[in-house]
């Protein structure tokens, strides 16, 4: 017994040390195939959770944010053109969308441990819930919002007076971002009573 | 008895043979609806347009409440946060170049002052609303007071 395993270990070893030249291009053919299968399986199946369908197929996306968005501008509009939840709650870049996802892995204990799987419970936490996104768009500086509203393809005269006054001060200059006056524009506000320009 | 029995039979009777005017008719009156049967529903009007944003229109009588001359779409007033305020409170007018809310309207109804819009004001568009491009549903030849005209 002792003996069959020298040889084993020993032939491996020689396998390893001195591959024959055929083996070596299967080898490296087979990872290739696999690298393939394995990044394409992976970023499909990451995809697959950025979609709509995915999103709502939770009733705490479904009967709450879902329904209240349903209503608003980035739903039904004059020319058809729609925002979907990851377009605005998933960055596009390969790195931040990453970090999201991992960080999206609190969401699916939440999911698991019913946090918010009632409309009383949803309400309750609105406010956190709604303050973590805006915090985390102030502090990328709208990413989001800007993959669609480029500031630099803006016509200040399509626009409303208030609007193009607006934009073309605080916006232009960086001292406020889409969010520090866009609040509340697809879901349902939370108690704003002490948030920063509401009264 | 059997005389009144007759009378109501015969009511019942004639009452086939005459036209008497359905619950439906409108009696050929000419109302904001049309003159569509009651009992049908009317074709819906046009949508009207609300402009999306000009300078503020002037009033037409003393006391009037100034209409609003922007789009409000999705603008909630309600327990949680009131974003008409986020512009005209006397908070934030001159940083939004808003016209601010008037005085009066912090006053309660018996003329307490607040410190704040008096409930019984903070449902603006109560009184202030906006404005579309409709033509108006009665003519009207009113003109303002000398103080107003513009």
């Amino acid at each position: 017994m002792a003996q069959a395993n020298v040889n084993f270990v020993t032939r491996y070893r020689q396998m390893l040390s001195r591959p024959a030249s055929v083996a070596l291009w299967v080898v490296l053919a087979f990872g290739f195939v696999a690298g393939i299968v394995f990044w394409g399986g992976f970023n499909t199946g990451l995809e697959a959770t950025n979609t709509e369908a995915f999103c709502i197929s939770c009733h705490e996306m479904e009967n709450n944010v879902y329904e209240e968005y349903r209503e608003t501008i980035h739903f039904s509009n004059r020319s058809g053109v729609r925002a979907t939840c990851p377009d605005c709650h998933v960055p596009k870049d390969w790195t931040h969308k990453i970090v999201r996802k991992v960080q999206a892995s609190k969401e699916l204990w939440g999911k698991m441990t019913g946090f918010i799987d009632t409309r009383e419970k949803f309400q309750a936490n609105r406010k956190e819930m709604a303050q973590r996104e805006w915090q985390r768009m102030e502090e990328n500086d709208s990413r989001e919002c800007r993959n669609c509203h480029n500031y630099d393809y803006m016509d200040f005269s399509e626009q409303g007076r208030r609007a193009a006054g607006r934009h073309s001060t605080a916006l232009e200059a960086g001292t406020e971002t889409c969010i520090d006056c866009h609040k509340g524009i697809a879901h349902e506000l939370p108690d704003m009573s002490d948030v920063k320009g509401w009264h | 008895m059997k005389k009144l029995l007759a009378i109501i039979l015969g009511c019942i009777l004639t009452g086939g043979f005459l036209s008497l005017p359905t619950l439906a008719d409108t009696g050929g009156l000419s109302s904001l609806r049309g003159t569509t049967d009651l009992d049908s529903v009317p074709n819906a009007e046009e949508m009207k347009r609300v402009p999306k944003d000009r300078i503020a229109i002037e009033r037409d009588y003393l006391h009037q409440p100034p209409v609003i001359p922007h789009q409000v779409r999705g603008y909630n007033v309600n327990l949680k946060g009131h974003k008409c305020l986020s512009c005209h409170s006397w908070k934030n007018y001159k940083k939004a170049g808003a016209t601010k809310i008037s005085l009066t309207h912090f006053d309660t109804r018996d003329g307490q002052q607040l410190s704040d819009v008096s409930p019984s004001r903070y449902f603006c568009d109560q009184c202030h609303v906006t404005q579309a491009d409709a033509k108006p549903l009665v003519k009207s030849d009113f003109k303002s007071v000398d103080a107003l005209t513009h």
